[in-house]
């Protein structure tokens, strides 16, 4: 599977996913805030989340650390996340 | 996009903030698996599962169990028995390590000077007569003498179908001792004659139990949305049960679709090996279950879903600060 490298896809890409995941209404990826919050807005919580990692492990083949997850508050960490650690790879 | 903060005004929006971090990760542990006192209705015993394993006897296995449960992540141990304070080193074991709230009928009294702090909830099952009846003896006038005025103490008050119209006598009593209430619904897993919930039964109490809430809000814990959730068995129009519950053990879960649950919630048996089904008795009828936790946590596991409406959220966020305060993640 071809993976995209450009961090601005990827924050599009983890958008879209989210909104599937989540079944999010009234939002596309492209109009989805990459800051905003997660927990405190959108009302996702540690099992969306839980979900949304695995779903990026299969795309990506980067495990998220459940340590990691009070960090990932918004949309553009999550993609940093994953990001810097396929750079790493 | 519906956001949290376009659904509340900001004194909502400051409760919602108050709660949304918590993230709560409780268990259940059986202490022991006797008991003191025998109450009929009581799905410990009724289920046999004072028999699903021999108990631990050594305290240092339960020290090191303990920390295992932290590291996978537990922060609110809940014990329960049989009667827990018939093994106060178990107890402490959990005290000392992290957020614990104990169960008790209250006939021994929990030393303060050992657990300064711990949450206590003592179980009651009606007035003077519906203990007798129940329990073959009135708890209440020991326990309330142990705990009169100790602020880390409230009533499990099990309200009965024959309580229907006596409630409010039992929550005065509860007042006038210094302390609070938690009220949930008897499921009669025994089939006690008379004590199994009627239709008609389960509209009056929803009305009583809201009129307690409205007359003693100093004293009552709980939430009108609750007590709807529990009188009804259905939550956004999706009745409870085995696809729904929450409560289930996460490695012996293998539902599908799974349902939204508890993260790593384990009920373990006094062997801290043998794992039981779910929070509750597994002979249990899931379509009747009345376990008050298991409805609390069905609500705050469905958060997302209650974003529907400004009403929706608040009933959430009532029933999670409900929770977080009857184990002390919020004040009273």
């Amino acid at each position: 599977m071809a993976v995209e490298t450009d961090l601005d896809q990827m924050i599009l890409s983890i958008a879209q996913i989210m909104i599937d995941e989540l079944k999010l209404e009234d939002v596309t990826a492209e109009t989805f805030d990459p800051d905003i919050d997660l927990v405190d807005e959108v009302g996702i919580d540690s099992m969306d989340l839980a979900t949304i990692a695995l779903v990026l492990r299969d795309k990506y083949a980067v495990r998220i650390d459940e340590d990691d997850y009070p960090k990932l508050t918004t949309l553009r960490p999550i993609s940093d996340y994953i990001h810097r650690k396929l750079s790493a790879s | 996009m519906k956001t949290v903060s376009s659904l509340l005004d900001d004194h909502w929006y400051e409760r919602y903030k108050k709660i949304s971090k918590l993230n709560i990760r409780s268990s259940i542990y059986d202490v022991t698996n006797r008991c003191n006192l025998r109450c009929k209705g009581c799905f410990f015993f009724s289920s046999g599962e004072h028999e699903a394993a021999p108990e631990q006897m050594d305290i240092r296995h339960w020290d090191t169990f303990v920390d295992k449960e932290m590291a996978r992540g537990v922060n609110l141990a809940i014990l329960i028995g049989g009667e827990p304070t018939l093994c106060l080193d178990r107890v402490e074991a959990f005290y000392k390590r992290l957020p614990t709230f104990c169960a008790t009928n209250g006939l021994i009294k929990v030393p303060r000077d050992r657990f300064p702090d711990m949450m206590i909830g003592i179980s009651l099952w009606g007035d003077e007569e519906a203990e007798r009846v129940l329990r073959g003896k009135d708890t209440f006038a020991i326990s309330s003498g142990h705990y009169a005025g100790d602020p880390h103490v409230y009533y499990l008050y099990t309200i009965t179908p024959r309580q229907i119209g006596q409630t409010e006598r039992v929550i005065r009593k509860i007042r006038d001792v210094g302390l609070k209430v938690h009220m949930q619904l008897l499921s009669n897993d025994e089939g006690v004659d008379g004590f199994s919930w009627q239709p008609e039964e389960l509209i009056a109490i929803r009305a009583e139990m809201d009129a307690m809430l409205d007359a003693y809000p100093g004293t009552v814990i709980s939430s009108k949305y609750y007590h709807e959730i529990i009188t009804t068995g259905k939550m956004l129009g999706r009745p409870f049960g085995w696809m729904e519950c929450p409560s289930v053990t996460q490695p012996l879960d293998h539902r599908n679709p799974a349902p939204r649950r508890l993260a790593n919630f384990i009920r373990w048996a006094s062997d801290l090996q043998t794992m039981h089904r779910c929070c509750t008795s597994e002979t249990r009828d899931c379509t009747t279950c009345k376990d008050g936790a298991a409805h609390m946590s069905w609500v705050m596991v469905n958060k997302r879903a209650h974003m529907r409406t400004t009403r929706d959220l608040h009933n959430w966020i009532e029933v999670y600060e409900m929770f977080a305060k009857l184990y002390q993640f919020l004040p009273w």
